[in-house]
């Protein structure tokens, strides 16, 4: 049935060649304005805020010491992540101990690891990059970081190299070469999860996480 | 599709006279549309994004065959496997098809625009299939057995007292509350448990990349996510018209979408979907079915007027800007697309002798077309509807064409067009009017045009005849 469909439904849009022949205005007008390195950290940074999201900029060395007063804050009693993710090892060095969470890597499929995962309260994520314009990172899991790292926990914690933030998502298109080759899944995330779908009152956490926490590398 | 009768009149004056349900309209349309413009504050550089957005839609359907096919080969090659429906009865035979094949009996939803033009969820259930919408809003009115009454916030007539009883109405062991955050917590709750049982996820598509074969997904609550993620299948459906040629084309349209959707910069979540779950990957759906819809779709774009109705990416910023729509509300229309686009979208699906009298719920104020991130001419289209409804040079192309012409309205306009031909005839006329014009009978069409309106007096000699007699006086 489904191939037949497919030949009426061409059959039409090609007849419509016959009658109509289309004015397609030009493109290519609008461009968001390129900033330096300074300038993309300080606008992701307000942009992100703007919608609830944390963001500290810490160095290199000192991201460890950032994220374990970030979990000391809010107590959580389990964190997932990427066994084999760059930040695996430091992150198995240092989260221990008393009032730190307990280390649960992602490292079966979901099939096995969904209901335990559903449960746990927080996630965290190396990125692939930032965007400046929107506030937003862009975030291609992998089988090391599964897609659901980012969503499922209560609370994700997303690691961004400053380096690595574009300032707009043309330019982060065009730079990283999307076109050549889409992943499984890329995302945008800019913010917790959240909604106004009542009384259009914006409320954090409707079915993903309700917080994001950012730290960017420099 | 098959479509109930649908009595118009009736359900505008019941909308007005519900002052709840206006109060409501009000204030939710009211905050989008100061949203709108301050995330497009500099008018210039939002003129340039519309440039963009309106060449990007206009560029692909005056490619739409090759870029389909494009999409479809692009897809197969990244194991999406697609379906082509000309019905939406075929679009729904398909996804039932999917569902027995894994013996799955629980789908949840994310918002999709399509799956209503379906009546996806009624078709399900009568096999057996629990469908589920996991959209907050859309989770409320299905709670409710209600059609969504806006296309980006489907629960806007619902004030909080109204969600917290319909929580507390049909949620087991939830009791009454208005508060939005505890809303917000039951749904979590309730629709976590459901995404990670359910069967099959099903999502719509916001754009489709035929260059990549990529499915774009636009949204903040993460349900969306969700429902493409943790189920074992997802199954996306769109409408043939959402498929655009290239990546680059995405920024321009993403921006302004969301800023005229919701008056944000950008959602929380752009969810870029291009294969099912590799060899190696530990999540994500293992078999991506894509269902491409025509439903009418193929028939606008052989008219060059008609087939700019397809350029619309369902913002909804034509409704939040109608000053009907602000008034009567989406359910008013009774059909799945309210507002401005659904006055020139609707007519074209259901046909013009159902649905025709959506057009006439215009002003022609222009909002919509001044708003539109595409540039879609509405006014002009929907003042198309309107004469092909009578289709008196009878060249109509648009489904029911000719539904409304009647003997009484054409013989009233030949009348009229031989009044003024004739000049004898005219002063005939004239002159009539004058003399018995105010004892016409109050009846037919007269009693309905001067039951909202005091009918204008004629005035006893014609300017005409003023003219003649007095001459014309400069002051």
């Amino acid at each position: 049935m489904s191939s037949t469909a497919r030949d009426r439904i061409f059959a039409r849009l090609h007849a419509a060649r016959t009658t109509v022949s289309p004015h397609v205005p030009q493109g290519g007008n609008w461009q968001a304005p390129m900033l330096d390195k300074a300038q993309r950290i300080e606008l992701l940074k307000t942009r992100m805020e703007t919608v609830r999201s944390e963001v500290h900029v810490v160095s290199e060395a000192e991201w460890p010491a950032k994220l374990l007063e970030v979990l000391k804050a809010r107590e959580p009693k389990t964190l997932t992540y990427g066994h084999d993710a760059w930040f695996g090892g430091t992150l198995r060095s240092k989260v221990k101990g008393k009032g730190m969470p307990k280390l649960v890597p992602y490292g079966e499929n979901v099939e096995a690891f969904r209901d335990e995962l559903f449960g746990i309260d927080v996630g965290i994520t190396s990125t692939l990059g930032g965007i400046a314009e929107n506030g937003t990172l862009i975030v291609w899991p992998t089988p090391q970081e599964p897609r659901l790292l980012s969503l499922v926990p209560t609370v994700h914690v997303a690691l961004l190299k400053a380096d690595a933030i574009y300032s707009t998502l043309a330019e982060a298109m065009r730079e990283m070469r999307w076109a050549e080759g889409m992943p499984t899944n890329a995302l945008l995330i800019s913010g917790p999860s959240k909604t106004a779908d009542i009384e259009m009152t914006l409320a954090f956490g409707v079915h993903g996480p309700k917080e994001l926490i950012v730290l960017v590398l420099e | 599709m098959g479509s109930q009768h649908l009595d118009f009149t009736a359900n505008v004056t019941e909308a007005l006279a519900d002052r709840q349900l206006r109060a409501n309209f009000k204030s939710a349309l009211t905050g989008l549309m100061k949203k709108r413009v301050a995330v497009l504050p500099d008018e210039a550089e939002r003129e340039r994004m519309r440039d963009d957005a309106e060449a990007a839609k206009r560029n692909a359907l005056a490619k739409l065959p090759e870029l389909l096919e494009r999409l479809e080969r692009k897809c197969t090659e990244n194991g999406i496997i697609v379906h082509w429906a000309e019905t939406t009865a075929e679009a729904n035979e398909i996804i039932l098809g999917i569902m027995r094949s894994h013996d799955a009996t629980k789908l949840v939803k994310g918002k999709s625009m399509v799956s209503e033009e379906m009546h996806l969820n009624h078709f399900l259930e009568t096999h057996g299939i629990e469908a589920l919408e996991t959209d907050l809003g859309e989770f409320i009115i299905q709670l409710n057995h209600e059609p969504p009454s806006h296309i980006i916030v489907p629960a806007v007539h619902k004030n909080r007292q109204q969600v917290g009883r319909i929580f507390a109405d049909n949620l087991e062991g939830i009791p009454y509350t208005d508060v939005v955050e505890e809303l917000n917590a039951i749904a979590r709750r309730t629709l976590r448990e459901k995404f990670r049982t359910g069967h099959v996820g099903l999502s719509g598509v916001n754009f489709a990349v035929a260059e990549t074969g990529t499915l774009v997904l636009v949204e903040n609550e993460g349900n969306g996510r969700m429902c493409t993620t943790v189920p074992p299948v997802h199954v996306a459906v769109m409408g043939l018209e959402k498929v655009v040629e290239s990546l680059s084309d995405l920024p321009p349209l993403l921006r302004l979408l969301t800023a005229s959707a919701t008056g944000q910069l950008v959602t929380t979540y752009v969810n870029c979907i291009t294969s099912p779950r590799k060899e190696g990957e530990r999540d994500g759906p293992k078999e991506i079915h894509l269902v491409i819809l025509d439903n009418g779709r193929s028939k606008m774009l052989a008219d060059a007027q008609l087939r700019r109705t397809l350029q619309c990416i369902r913002c909804g910023t034509c409704l939040n800007h109608c000053p009907v729509y602000i008034r009567i509300g989406g359910h008013a229309y009774g059909s799945v697309y309210p507002g401005p686009i659904g006055k020139i979208l609707t007519p074209q699906i259901d046909g013009l002798a159902d649905k025709g009298v959506l057009a006439t719920a215009s002003s022609l104020c222009n909002a919509c077309e001044e708003v539109c991130p595409v540039r879609i001419p509405i006014p002009g289209i929907i003042r198309r509807m309107r004469t092909e409804a009578y289709d008196e040079k009878g060249d109509g192309v648009v489904k029911g064409h000719g539904a409304k012409k009647n003997l009484l309205e054409t013989l009233v306009w030949k009348g009229w067009e031989l009044t003024y031909r004739i000049p004898a005839l005219n002063r005939f006329v004239v002159s009539m009017l004058g003399k018995f014009g105010d004892r016409l009978p109050n009846v037919g069409p007269l009693k309905a045009w001067t039951s909202v309106r005091t009918a204008p007096r004629f005035a006893p000699k014609s300017l005409h005849q003023l003219v003649k007699e007095e001459g014309i006086r400069h002051e």
